[in-house]
């Protein structure tokens, strides 16, 4: 299990556009990738793929979030998820 | 509407050629007319798409059909949720801007795997696909709204895409508005704010609801785009896809399958509506007398588009497209850059900036209470400084700093005051933000009866045409049933205006009384309001040609005379029937 923290960088936190891009990243990965707020149990993490999860997370700019994800590439591609989620996306 | 009947045979043997696919069924409607009511001004001819009803709710508990086993009910679900999610994406891309973002964010939820995993789980416990996908919509909707805020207002997304995914399985057309290569006559019940975003008006050439009235947004949509529209045609909803039909959004009327008049009325319209696109940027009455015509504008974008069309400044600055879709205030910074954008667009002309205006039909989660039992009646406008203070003071220093270094004539107006008190207290906020020119809205009937005390305190007055309908009449500006009450030609609403305006001469200083309302749009009601004695009007870019077309057909004592009739009128039909007789103009312009 390859797990990573990510701090928010989007000022309207984790949903609207920022939330748009970061599953549509999420979903051309061939590994399952779960997200949960930093401090919460890994049984209660959610499908980082759901833009209705991920909404529902409620991540504001600046909170910490934690991805996990198994297998082969894991930690390549959290380590690219993470650069997603700590860019300013709404600025772009 | 005379005149029609006439050319009767014509039609049935111009449409035997052109139609001779068509069902027997709408034969019978050959040469068949609707009247409503004429939101926007054109003569055009074309095919009907209608706009499906909203999707029929499957039946509570309802099973997998006999012989479907779960697996294959599972699998028509996650098809379905795929097409819709591809038709969305397909869209998205053609779409632009707004509509775009909308599009490509509810795209993504049609095939979410947190929806269809739970729609498969009521499927394997024996739910039919379309009640799965409905409950299972359902809950995370709620959860949605639960957590409030901009979360609350995805729920619709949500909700819209489960509509998509339940017609997809039953085989029906998508609810929304439909989507076409070639341009047509969108036909509806009516249209919501959220329509709009997906409203392509390359495709869409015209508007017509049987539901609806002068002030819906369907109306406000129409004159924003310039498209042709007529509201509350009772029975439009039973006109077939592909019907061709012929709509003048001046008169109200409908006729299907047109002849050879209404070719030649719809060509004539085509030539006059090019030459009306002109304004040479001086409203004027044929004896010189000056009108300055304005725009209502609700951003930098609209308000380089107004100065193009000629407008004479700003009649009216929406400053909630600042606010609007987001969940907290934005700073004074980002305030300040988005009104000098408008600002920059008129130097040396007056921009008439009108503080936020949240509540009601425009709720802000954090500033309005969403759970009012009557928000037309509540917590809006000027009203949500009494419940969240410092907003309001925050956006006057605001525009006090974007008008710092500008050339632009900055005037500041509170919506919703309905008390001379209040506008003393606005005019003090505004003396302390150092904004020189204070001024209020007139929506209220009780501040058109108070004129003169209100303009002891502020500088000027803005007649807001649509809410004091509304007011006046008691007659929500949404309920089609209600159309007929809700319109300015009403001879009570015209009164109010009177009263305004006499309060401003009680006065003693004739401080100025504009109409920045859908009123001034109408080119013969913009004469009756400068009948009336009102200065200035402001309107949507697209109308200031027309208006000052009209307006120069007449003398002040014409507009004067014209004003008294409607006034005196026994019904707004008989108002806007005798000025229009009396105004020729109309009928040639096809206005």
């Amino acid at each position: 299990m390859s797990e990573r923290t990510a701090v928010i960088a989007s000022r309207v936190g984790l949903h609207a556009r920022p939330a748009g891009i970061f599953v549509a990243a999420v979903g051309e990965l061939p590994i399952e990738v779960t997200i949960a707020m930093a401090g919460e149990p890994a049984d209660d993490a959610m499908d980082a793929s759901s833009i209705l999860s991920i909404m529902s997370l409620g991540a504001s700019n600046g909170d910490t979030v934690v991805l996990r994800a198994e297998g082969d590439g894991a930690d390549e591609a959290l380590d690219s998820l993470v650069k997603i989620l700590e860019t300013d996306l709404d600025a772009e | 509407m005379l005149g029609m009947k006439k050319s009767r045979t014509i039609v049935q043997t111009l449409s035997n050629s052109a139609d001779a696919s068509r069902a027997p069924a709408d034969a019978t409607e050959i040469g068949r007319t609707f009247a409503g009511i004429g939101v926007s001004p054109g003569r055009i001819i074309g095919p009907v798409l209608l706009m499906p009803a909203a999707v029929r709710e499957p039946a509570v508990g309802e099973r997998l059909a006999e012989g479907t086993s779960s697996e294959e009910a599972s699998a028509a679900l996650r098809t379905a949720a795929k097409a819709v999610q591809t038709d969305l994406t397909d869209r998205s891309i053609s779409a632009s801007g707004a509509g775009r973002e909308v599009l490509e964010a509810t795209a993504l939820m049609a095939n979410d795997p947190m929806l269809v995993k739970a729609a498969v789980k009521l499927i394997t416990n024996g739910a039919s696909p379309e009640r799965a996908i409905w409950d299972a919509a359902a809950s995370v909707a709620e959860m949605l709204h639960n957590l409030g805020g901009y979360m609350a207002e995805r729920a619709t997304d949500v909700l819209d895409v489960r509509g998509r995914i339940v017609a997809e399985l039953r085989g029906v057309p998508a609810p929304g508005i439909p989507y076409s290569d070639t341009p047509f006559i969108l036909v509806a019940e009516d249209l919501a704010p959220a329509d709009t975003a997906t409203l392509d008006p390359a495709k869409v050439i015209a508007l017509v609801t049987s539901s609806g009235g002068p002030q819906s947004h369907t109306a406000i949509i129409a004159r924003a785009l310039g498209l042709p529209a007529v509201v509350a045609a009772v029975g439009v909803g039973a006109l077939a896809d592909g019907t061709r039909i012929f709509v003048d959004g001046a008169a109200g009327t409908i006729l299907v399958d047109p002849g050879a008049d209404e070719v030649a009325l719809a060509k004539a319209w085509e030539t006059s509506s090019a030459a009306l696109a002109v304004f040479d940027g001086t409203g004027r009455l044929k004896d010189g007398h000056l009108v300055p015509l304005l725009s209502n504008v609700g951003g930098a974008r609209d308000a380089d588009k107004a100065a193009a069309a000629g407008a004479e400044g700003v009649g009216l600055l929406r400053t909630e497209f600042c606010f609007l879709e987001r969940d907290t205030e934005p700073s004074i910074a980002e305030q300040v850059e988005a009104y000098r954008g408008v600002f920059d667009a008129f130097p040396g002309k007056k921009v008439v900036v009108r503080t936020l205006d949240a509540g009601a039909d425009k709720p802000l989660p954090f500033l309005t209470d969403a759970s009012e039992p009557n928000p037309a009646l509540g917590v809006r406008g000027y009203r949500t400084d009494f419940t969240s203070p410092g907003v309001l003071e925050r956006q006057l220093s605001a525009i006090a700093q974007a008008a710092e270094g500008t050339e632009a004539h900055v005037w500041v107006m509170a919506p919703m005051i309905s008390t001379a008190e209040e506008a003393e207290h606005f005019a003090s906020l505004c003396s302390a933000a150092g904004l020189a020119t204070p001024g209020v809205m007139v929506e209220v009937p009780s501040a058109a009866l108070t004129a003169a005390s209100i303009l002891e305190h502020v500088d000027f007055v803005s007649l807001g045409t649509n809410d004091l309908t509304q007011y006046a009449m008691a007659a929500d500006r949404q309920l089609g049933p209600l159309a007929a009450l809700n319109t300015p030609w009403q001879p009570a609403v015209l009164q109010l205006v009177r009263l305004t305006v006499n309060g401003s001469h009680d006065e003693g200083h004739d401080k100025p009384v504009g109409v920045c309302g859908e009123a001034a749009a109408d080119p013969a009601l913009a004469v009756v309001l400068v009948g009336l004695g009102v200065a200035t009007l402001s309107m949507t870019a697209r109308a200031l040609s027309a208006v000052a077309a009209v307006l120069a057909s007449v003398t002040l004592p014409e507009a004067q005379q014209l004003a008294k009739l409607a006034l005196t009128a026994h019904s707004a039909t008989d108002a806007r029937r005798l000025v229009r007789e009396k105004l020729p103009i109309l009928n040639t312009l096809g206005l």
